[in-house]
């Protein structure tokens, strides 16, 4: 099938749509192509998954939904609305991003208060007292952390404050780009578990980034593979349980995932 | 399996601090033999601490004190730190996590890979070069000679790890401390990697002990598992066995995984228990 096909046959009630999207960096002869006609689409409440070795493409791809890099061609569509190079304030009031490493992207001289509150600002957003003190309840910290400093906090509850500030303008979709990558196990868990609530009671739409097929297996029901910039496959969660990908470097994934395997 | 390489015995780091002594490992005892053990437990363990403390390589504040350790029949605390030298790297080798850091920013790859091999071994430049080559070859590097010619800041994370790989193998230590080697690196290299480490295990009989966070790894790779929990020791066992595994903690970190044949709506969060802090430490010996 012709992927324009297939961007048209997932057309239907989709939130976020991207099609034909290539991403370059640089310029000239140093001009680098690092995502290749990729086409997906996430319907509303909907939860996809992007995996992906490092350099395949899969962080470019949610940099650039986010309006983070601007040499791309192809449509980004979302509720519906074409996306230009220039995104306006609407457009981060409907999407927001976590990042990686939660000990990098806090500032670490502005406290939780001022990190939370400084979207409400740029937004013109009042209620900011309570507002603030209900993202630190959503995300299960507690308004006590409200006045600390980001180094005063484990790498978990970091990562928890993040989630709260893409939370301030209630977005409805969510990028999330390798949100626990950076965690223990433990901790991990929790996350994962806070994402899937933060799902269900606010009808939020999930594009996760991930290199652990294990953590996109539990958090969502669509899974593309990259591989060099490209979509090798697009699968639903229930043809990678079932070990029945197509593709062999999926196959080859899905393999090291559990364990080492002598030669 | 024969007499163990390593043998310590009532391990301890601390660090003196200006209001209290933390305590990063506490009295732990383990030995390693020509196997590959692993070391699993989550940040702030003690675990990386551990491997530090055995290559003396803890700095000031921190004090290591052990009862015994013991390699390959020398007392390691008794020696000079010129003597310890002439272990470091060249019978007791250590990967860390980040290459970034561990490689000489103003130096080419390859040359500091070739010296690993001539301080170590009397060789021409010419052999060291070839070793050096060869080596990188081993380690999955595509285009060695052009590697070969990088400074590390031309290289990825992913290919710095596989050069600080190289240049600890290359003079063939009888134990290799691996501090989450592969984290940084991308599954199928990953894999890699661990088999050429396995080939040494296998071959020459060197003693790995594997530093990790990740459960699944561990418990495929390696012979024997030791789970630390705030500085000690609270379980060890086969690390096929690693699934029947006691100990409440690792049972915890076990079933907080995502796993992707077993679906579930929600994981499971570990419960953390004052009184493991207060358990004894579990003696690991082979």
């Amino acid at each position: 099938m012709h992927s324009s096909e297939v961007a048209q046959q997932l057309k239907a009630d989709a939130t976020l749509e991207i099609s034909n999207l290539d991403v370059f960096f640089g310029q000239g002869m140093e001009r680098l192509q690092a995502v290749k006609d990729v086409s997906f689409s996430v319907a509303k409440g909907g939860s996809f998954g992007l995996v992906g070795e490092s350099g395949s493409g899969k962080s470019t791809v949610l940099r650039t939904i986010s309006g983070l890099v601007g040499d791309w061609k192809g449509t980004i569509n979302i509720n519906g609305k074409s996306m230009d190079y220039r995104r306006d304030r609407a457009f981060y009031k409907t999407i927001q991003m976590v990042f990686q490493d939660p000990y990098a992207s806090l500032h670490p001289r502005h406290t939780i208060d001022r990190t939370l509150s400084e979207p409400l600002i740029l937004h013109g957003v009042g209620d900011r007292d309570d507002r603030v003190d209900q993202a630190l309840l959503d995300v299960g910290l507690g308004t006590a952390f409200r006045f600390r400093y980001p180094h005063q906090l484990s790498g978990g509850q970091r990562q928890r404050v993040a989630i709260a500030r893409a939370l301030m303008l209630e977005p409805e979709i969510m990028l999330l780009d390798e949100p626990t990558s950076a965690l223990d196990v433990s901790v991990q868990a929790e996350i994962l578990n806070l994402l899937a609530d933060l799902r269900q009671n606010k009808n939020l739409t999930y594009l996760l980034v991930t290199h652990n097929l294990a953590v996109v297996a539990h958090m969502c029901e669509d899974i593309a593979v990259m591989n060099r910039g490209e979509i090798v496959e697009v699968m639903s969660v229930e043809t990678m349980r079932k070990a029945e990908p197509q593709h062999p470097y999926t196959r080859e994934l899905l393999l090291a995932s559990e364990g080492y395997v002598p030669e | 399996m024969s007499k163990p390489l390593l043998e310590i015995e009532d391990l301890w780091v601390r660090f003196q601090t200006k209001r209290k002594v933390v305590e990063a490992v506490r009295g732990i005892s383990f030995s390693v033999g020509r196997e590959r053990i692993g070391i699993v437990g989550e940040s702030g363990s003690g675990k990386s601490m551990t491997g530090r403390a055995i290559l003396r390589l803890i700095r000031e504040p921190g004090k290591v004190k052990a009862g015994k350790i013991l390699f390959d029949g020398i007392d390691l605390q008794s020696l000079s730190e010129k003597e310890m030298r002439g272990i470091r790297g060249h019978r007791i080798s250590l990967v860390m996590q980040d290459p970034k850091f561990s490689l000489n920013p103003v130096m080419k790859v390859g040359q500091q890979i070739a010296e690993a091999y001539r301080v170590h071994n009397k060789s021409s430049k010419a052999e060291a070069k070839k070793r050096a080559l060869k080596m990188l070859e081993a380690v999955q590097i595509r285009n060695p000679e052009r590697v070969y010619d990088s400074y590390p800041h031309e290289v990825s994370g992913g290919m710095g790890q596989r050069i600080m790989i190289a240049m600890m193998l290359i003079p063939e230590p009888d134990l290799l401390i691996a501090d989450e080697p592969t984290s940084a690196l991308d599954v199928t290299v990953q894999m890699r990697v661990l088999q050429i480490m396995d080939k040494l295990v296998r071959d020459r009989g060197m003693g790995l002990i594997f530093i990790s966070h990740d459960l699944n790894l561990v418990s495929s790779f390696c012979d024997r598992v030791i789970i630390m929990y705030g500085g000690k020791i609270v379980e060890t066992c086969r690390a096929d066995e690693l699934q029947q595994a006691k100990h409440p903690y690792t049972r915890g970190l076990l079933a907080a995984l995502p796993h992707i044949h077993s679906p579930c709506e929600r994981l499971s969060v570990l419960e953390r228990d004052p009184r493991w802090q207060e358990e004894p430490s579990v003696d690991a010996f082979i």
